[in-house]
């Protein structure tokens, strides 16, 4: 699978996607979840929950092992995929359609501190040496 | 890092390869879930070749496997019974869990563990050292070992090797057959029927051609850990190791107590308190039970040995060592990540021959 080339990533394997009414979903991208293998559960902030960049924030876990999902950006969690807590296979069929939760940027100008996807195929490569 | 004989058949079926004890093996070949419910629905096979035959040939094997054994070798008094054991420091800790089999008064067969195959070994050739210096101790590292297992596995089998039916049809549970150069033994570790086979190395792979054409899938041993969980069976180095007895691992069932017979370990056992217990566990609330995770019950703490996501129940199951006292149907916690969560204290196996037990 190609990476998107209109999302946004962090070297903790997370893709961000800025939304028109300037919210920002975020999921997790197609490598990470080929790492992961099937997964099994998940588990989303809390609504109205503040992060910041970096921050541990979600939990998604395979048959394998249980990861961290670490906040892309600061800001307020605003919206969870109910749908992927029932179907967490989503993450492994869809990586890029299936979004985990999104927040409102406490600053739109943090986006730029992320990679695009030439960055991030650059980084998964050099993970795999 | 070392490869078995299927290393090549593994890559062409584009699985996902893992060190594993040293050994390169295939933990998924695309979906570890889709893999575990072949095994209950249909015939999976597995590339267990990085577990070690050892063959104890000469006069006096019985009485040596009686001393070295913490299960009694005189269970197994027809040819090709098998028998699971662990294998006991003096301390009652476990050196490792086996299955032996009889084959003539002169040739007991014995299967380890791939990690502890060398340890195995060099444990067993002191013992013999001390106890019968004529034994022969005899580590077939040439040999290959492919399970097939599930409600299909016996047809695929005999449909894929012809001439197979014949011998191996009438085979009860817990028995094994030489056929020519095959050793081929009605055992697994999935809780379904099916075979063990082992046979020379360089036939593996024509042999697991033959059951690829048959139908048979390539099952990764990512399947083989959620499978062997649901059928209830301890994994060596998780459920219980050197630190751990028998007793304390669910496993009493396996140690004769009752006769006269001196083995290795017997007298830890027989002195040392039984605080400890294995049981299952069923998580109730949303979530995955894992190995190390504490557990909380009214007689105690305790701790997760293994857990995982059960495909067949569709939920988080373990097995855990808890205090005496936590009884079936008790509820406990179990600390997963900041939370506590409830499980439910069962029985094991979870599943057995394609059905949900608890």
């Amino acid at each position: 699978m190609s990476i998107p080339a209109d999302l946004k990533y962090t070297k903790s394997h997370e893709w961000v996607r800025l939304e028109a009414d300037g919210s920002v979903s975020v999921g997790i991208t197609d490598h990470a979840q080929e790492l992961l293998g099937d997964m099994v559960f998940i588990e989303n902030p809390a609504l109205g929950r503040v992060l910041n960049a970096g921050e541990e924030c979600a939990v998604v876990e395979s048959v394998k092992a249980a990861s961290d999902v670490y906040a892309p950006i600061a800001g307020e969690v605003i919206a969870a995929n109910e749908e992927l807590e029932a179907s967490p296979d989503l993450l492994n069929k869809d990586p890029y359609g299936a979004w985990m939760f999104k927040v409102k940027p406490a600053d739109a100008g943090d986006l730029g501190g992320l990679m695009d996807a030439a960055a991030y195929q650059a980084h998964v490569d050099s993970e795999a040496h | 890092m070392k490869q078995t004989p299927l290393n090549a058949k593994h890559r062409e079926a584009n699985a996902k390869l893992v060190d594993f004890s040293g050994w390169e093996m295939p933990i998924h070949y695309g979906s570890q879930i889709e893999e575990h419910h072949v095994v209950r629905t249909g015939a999976g096979m597995f590339d267990v070749s990085h577990m070690l035959p050892v063959d104890i040939k000469g006069e006096g094997a019985r009485a040596f496997l009686k001393k070295l054994l913490a299960n009694n070798v005189d269970k197994l008094q027809t040819t090709g019974k098998a028998l699971y054991s662990c294998m006991l420091h003096e301390g009652g800790g476990v050196v490792d869990d086996l299955i032996v089999y009889f084959m003539t008064e002169t040739w007991f067969r014995i299967v380890v563990n791939a990690g502890c195959a060398e340890k195995d070994i060099a444990w067993m050739e002191v013992q013999r050292d001390q106890f019968a210096p004529g034994l022969q101790i005899i580590p077939c590292r040439d040999l290959a070992m492919i399970a097939i297992q599930g409600p299909k596995a016996a047809e695929k089998f005999w449909e894929s090797l012809p001439g197979s039916e014949g011998p191996t049809k009438p085979m009860k549970p817990f028995t094994a057959i030489v056929i020519g150069t095959m050793f081929v033994a009605r055992t697994g570790y999935t809780g379904e029927d099916g075979f063990e086979i082992m046979l020379p190395g360089r036939a593996a792979p024509y042999m697991w051609q033959a059951m690829l054409d048959a139908g048979v899938k390539p099952i990764g041993l990512g399947a083989r850990d959620t499978l062997r969980l649901e059928a209830g069976m301890n994994l060596f180095g998780q459920d219980m190791d050197e630190k751990t007895t028998p007793l304390e691992s669910g496993l009493a069932w396996t140690v004769d107590l009752k006769s006269e017979r001196d083995f290795i370990g017997k007298d830890a056992l027989l002195r040392l308190p039984r605080a400890k217990q294995l049981v299952g566990l069923v998580l109730q609330d949303r979530g995955v039970l894992r190995g190390h995770q504490k557990v909380f019950t009214a007689a105690g703490e305790g701790e997760v040995t293994s857990g995982s996501f059960s495909p067949t129940l569709n939920c988080a199951i373990a097995l855990a060592r808890v205090p005496v006292g936590v009884n079936v149907g008790d509820e406990v916690e179990v600390a997963i990540r900041d939370k506590k969560l409830k499980a439910r204290v069962v029985k094991y196996p979870f599943v057995r021959n394609g059905k949900a037990l608890v």
